[in-house]
């Protein structure tokens, strides 16, 4: 065998294989045939609705996979994975309001925000942002490096366990006071929204929303992909192994505090990818998505799906925010208490999640 | 002695007889510049009737028939000019209308009357009314009060009246003898004044503006460091009563208790419903509602924090990060708890009447009744748990099972049980801060989230397990807060606390206030 076909035996069985092509053809093959090619009306017609949503849920599987990476399999739970999904959004952001050009309100130059508070200019950190590359740089520059000066100051201090929980919250916190005051040149509290083309095209016509969806989807299974390669490698080997017994590594010889700064450094430029991929779909981004709590519900899909298992995040993030939107519309009121349940449930009997329960489920059969 | 009352009234009758007829008139009968000019020549005669005659205008008692002037209350009426009834009512009458410009120079006007007061509190309030802006028909009178005035501070504030006016005359040497009199000041009011001036397009002017500008700043600069230096403590003390039921089930048990800001939330609830049954039972007691809400508050937290403890907590002993998930999601239980019982909008809290108003220390300071009582409140939660902690069983006990659990178990002591009431005793306390908060912002369902942030950052900083370290970590970041804030606005004074933190905790993670021995290293 060649090295490419260990690899590939190395990350999936057989029937691994199988389940994420069958997986890719409902993505690739179903879902644009069902929304575009069956006519509206139809009982088997894919609705916008339908479209935006799952391609909403799929952004967050990527965040779950991201946050897998680092609490389940380096240990260190992170309350601020929201902050770096929503600076990939707000690079995104800020190319879409460039976009929109004259046809905004007041039919300025300027976003309607800059305009309503008289700025002549655009600010600096919005420089160059109308060149879509320079955006896209943007997007895993800003939460990469970001994630890589906090997690260097605080992994070399030894901060770890709940201290590192703790001030990532305060970094979200921070960052989303920073946000919502309207001088800070993100459009304060209404953040970003009305959007109108990307790369040209207009930005909320059927076929557009379906290409994101489908990089939405490459995303996604690019990212699984990976994050198997990474855990399945000597890298994941080690990086569990800090998880369970950092000193023990540390005594090995293994400089621990790199690994761990490697696989959260990549974890949040991944969060920032699945939030560019999230703005244009949703077509608003604001500083409540670095709210605590919104950083907090990241842990529980992970939790629910199965903590270091990177399908199970995928699953979690599915099931969790299914639920949601479902609850949300059907029972609002009632929406608090079932997250609220699931946070207890879960932690207390169900440590392995979903996943978790369907491998002892097999084993016993 | 009856002699003398007799000539005493006499007089007094004599001279109020003598009420200025022209004047009268013109109130009665003149467009509205003549009535507030007409208000300035009664006042200057200093006569005690005018303030009635003010007042029946203001309250829309005074009628004209034919060309005199009468106070008509119900069948009765007063001629206005002597205060002699007049009977019959005369049948045609008419009504003088009183605008709102009018009515504005007549409440001046009887605020100034009180200059004349004997009561030298009744002369300081309204001359403190006063030096905040005078109308110019006013200032006969206040000439004539600042001549017959003794004592300093009244006289000072006059001055400013005075002075305030004159600033805009068109006299130079006027203008500027008032701005050498402003310098003299310490008000606020002669700052807003003053500012101004000090560009003034007359050198001279300006030059003496500046001066007595910074004349004015370097007193207020006093007044405004001991403004901020209480704000700080009071910001404190909140923070502290916020943190220091996290203290214990944080600090000293190890517990991430991310529902706490949902028992400060449940306490001040607790507050609203004693508030309600006293408002609905006891009325007249309403003022002393609060001695029985702090007990209740600290009751039904505890008894909520002791039965989570008890039903989720317990289980997950050991595994920290899974605690925090696990009461994050009480805490969004609870949350919505309160919003389906008490709705999601924000209930009404009231001080009781002692709790409000202030002390006015400067000019420029007021100290909150209910911020003084809160940080008078802190200091006494301090102490008590301070006891309990050190002075009782049950203290002992805490303290032994934090050290060594297997070795305090091991000698007789009920883990469980010293588990279960220590949570209780933390959120018992956070039920108190509740209590406190209540009384000084908003109460709604998201009372607690806005203060789980805070309370970690303070008992993170101070240094895990260390009662002392949360009292001074909550000064620290009281005090750096407002001094930021008054630099730089709130939000980013919070911002940079926040990352102050986050770098302090990075360079020093065992907090302010290092444990010693083995316990560091657990």
């Amino acid at each position: 065998m060649g090295p490419i076909a260990t690899t590939i035996s190395r990350l999936y069985g057989t029937r691994g294989w199988i389940a994420l092509g069958a997986f890719a053809a409902v993505l690739f093959v179903v879902f644009p045939l069902l929304s575009l090619a069956v006519p509206e009306g139809h009982a088997l017609h894919l609705s916008q609705y339908w479209v935006t949503l799952v391609g909403k849920i799929m952004c967050y599987a990527i965040v779950a996979l991201a946050m897998d990476l680092v609490w389940g399999y380096a240990g260190i739970l992170s309350l601020g994975h929201g902050l770096f999904f929503a600076l990939g959004g707000y690079a995104m952001g800020m190319h879409l309001m460039r976009q929109i050009g004259r046809e905004g309100q007041y039919q300025s130059e300027l976003p309607d925000f800059m305009v309503f508070l008289d700025w002549k200019a655009y600010p600096w950190h919005w420089w160059n942002t109308d060149q879509f590359w320079w955006s896209a740089l943007l997007v895993v520059l800003v939460p990469g490096l970001l994630a890589y000066v906090f997690g260097y100051f605080a992994f070399r201090s030894r901060v770890k366990g709940v201290y590192f929980s703790i001030i990532t919250q305060a970094l979200t916190f921070a960052a989303m006071l920073l946000f919502f005051r309207n001088n800070t040149g993100f459009g304060g509290n209404n953040g970003f929204t009305d959007f109108k083309r990307i790369l040209g095209f207009a930005i909320t016509t059927p076929e557009t929303r379906m290409a994101l969806f489908a990089v939405t989807g490459a995303a996604l299974i690019g990212t699984l992909l990976l994050g198997r390669w990474l855990v399945k490698s000597k890298f994941g080997r080690v990086l569990m192994a800090i998880r369970d017994a950092e000193q023990r590594v540390a005594f090995c010889g293994y400089d621990t505090v790199n690994y761990k700064l490697f696989v959260w450094t990549l974890s949040a430029v991944l969060c920032g990818i699945a939030g560019a991929l999230y703005v244009p779909q949703v077509g608003i981004i604001n500083p409540s998505e670095m709210s605590p709590a919104n950083s907090i519900e990241i842990a529980i899909w992970v939790a629910v799906g199965g903590r270091g298992t990177l399908t199970g995040a995928i699953v979690g993030a599915g099931v969790v925010n299914g639920a949601k939107s479902f609850f949300t519309q059907a029972f609002p009121e009632y929406w608090l208490y079932v997250l609220g349940l699931l946070f207890i449930l879960v932690t207390l009997f169900m440590p392995q999640g979903v996943v978790g329960i369907v491998r002892k489920w097999r084993a016993t059969k | 002695m009856r002699g003398i009352i007799l000539i005493l009234l006499l007089a007094f009758a004599g001279h109020a007889a003598a009420l200025d007829g022209a004047a009268l008139d013109k109130l009665a009968f003149g467009e509205s510049d003549e009535k507030i000019e007409a208000i300035g020549a009664l006042l200057a005669e200093g006569d005690p009737r005018v303030a009635e005659v003010l007042q029946a205008l203001a309250e829309g008692e005074m009628q004209t028939a034919g060309r005199r002037v009468l106070i008509v209350r119900g069948e009765e009426a007063l001629d206005a000019a002597s205060g002699e009834r007049v009977a019959p009512l005369p049948k045609e009458r008419e009504d003088v209308v009183a605008n709102n410009r009018l009515r504005g120079a007549i409440g001046a006007a009887l605020a100034s009357l009180k200059l004349l007061s004997p009561d030298r509190a009744t002369r300081l309030s309204a001359a403190g009314a006063l030096s905040a802006g005078v109308d110019e028909a006013l200032l006969p009178l206040v000439r004539k009060a600042l001549q017959k005035e003794t004592d300093a501070e009244i006289r000072a504030l006059l001055e400013t009246a005075v002075a305030s006016l004159e600033l805009e005359s068109g006299d130079k040497a006027a203008r500027l003898a008032a701005i050498r009199t402003l310098g003299q000041s310490n008000t606020p009011s002669s700052k807003t004044l003053l500012l101004p001036l000090a560009n003034d397009p007359d050198p001279e002017i300006r030059a003496a503006a500046q001066l007595s500008l910074r004349a004015v700043e370097g007193k207020l600069l006093w007044g405004e460091l001991g403004g901020l230096l209480f704000a700080g403590v009071s910001l404190g003390s909140i923070l502290l009563l916020a943190a220091l039921g996290l203290a214990i089930t944080y600090g000293l048990m190890g517990v991430i208790n991310m529902a706490h800001g949902e028992l400060i939330m449940i306490g001040a609830y607790s507050t609203y419903m004693v508030q309600n049954l006293f408002r609905a039972h006891v009325p007249q007691l309403f003022d002393w509602y609060l001695l029985c809400a702090v007990p209740a508050a600290f009751s039904i937290s505890a008894l909520v924090g002791m039965a989570l403890e008890r039903i989720v907590i317990r289980w997950l002993y050991g595994r920290p990060l899974e605690t925090l998930l696990a009461t994050w999601g009480i805490s969004l239980a609870l949350i919505q708890g309160v919003r389906t019982i008490f709705g999601a909008q924000n209930v009404q809290v009231e001080n009781p009447v002692w709790m409000s108003g202030g002390i006015q220390v400067l000019s420029n300071v007021v100290l909150p009744w209910n911020r003084i009582m809160i940080i008078i409140f802190a200091a006494a939660v301090l102490a008590a748990m301070w006891a309990l902690l050190t002075r009782t069983r049950l203290g002992l006990f805490v303290r032994g099972v934090t050290q060594n659990r297997d070795m305090a178990s091991c000698v007789g002591v009920p883990t469980a049980r010293v588990d279960t009431l220590a949570f209780g005793l933390g959120a018992g306390i956070a039920g108190l801060a509740g209590c406190a908060l209540s009384q000084v912002g908003n109460v709604g369902p998201d009372l607690g989230q806005g203060y789980i942030v805070d309370s970690f950052m303070v008992v993170v900083f101070g240094g895990v397990g260390q009662l002392a370290g949360t009292v001074y970590a909550a000064l620290v970041l009281g005090f750096a807060n407002k001094f930021l804030e008054a630099w730089s606005g709130a939000v980013i004074a919070k911002i940079v606390v926040l990352v102050f933190i986050i770098f302090f905790i990075q360079r020093r993670p065992q907090g302010l206030f290092a444990l010693k021995g083995r316990a560091a290293e657990a």
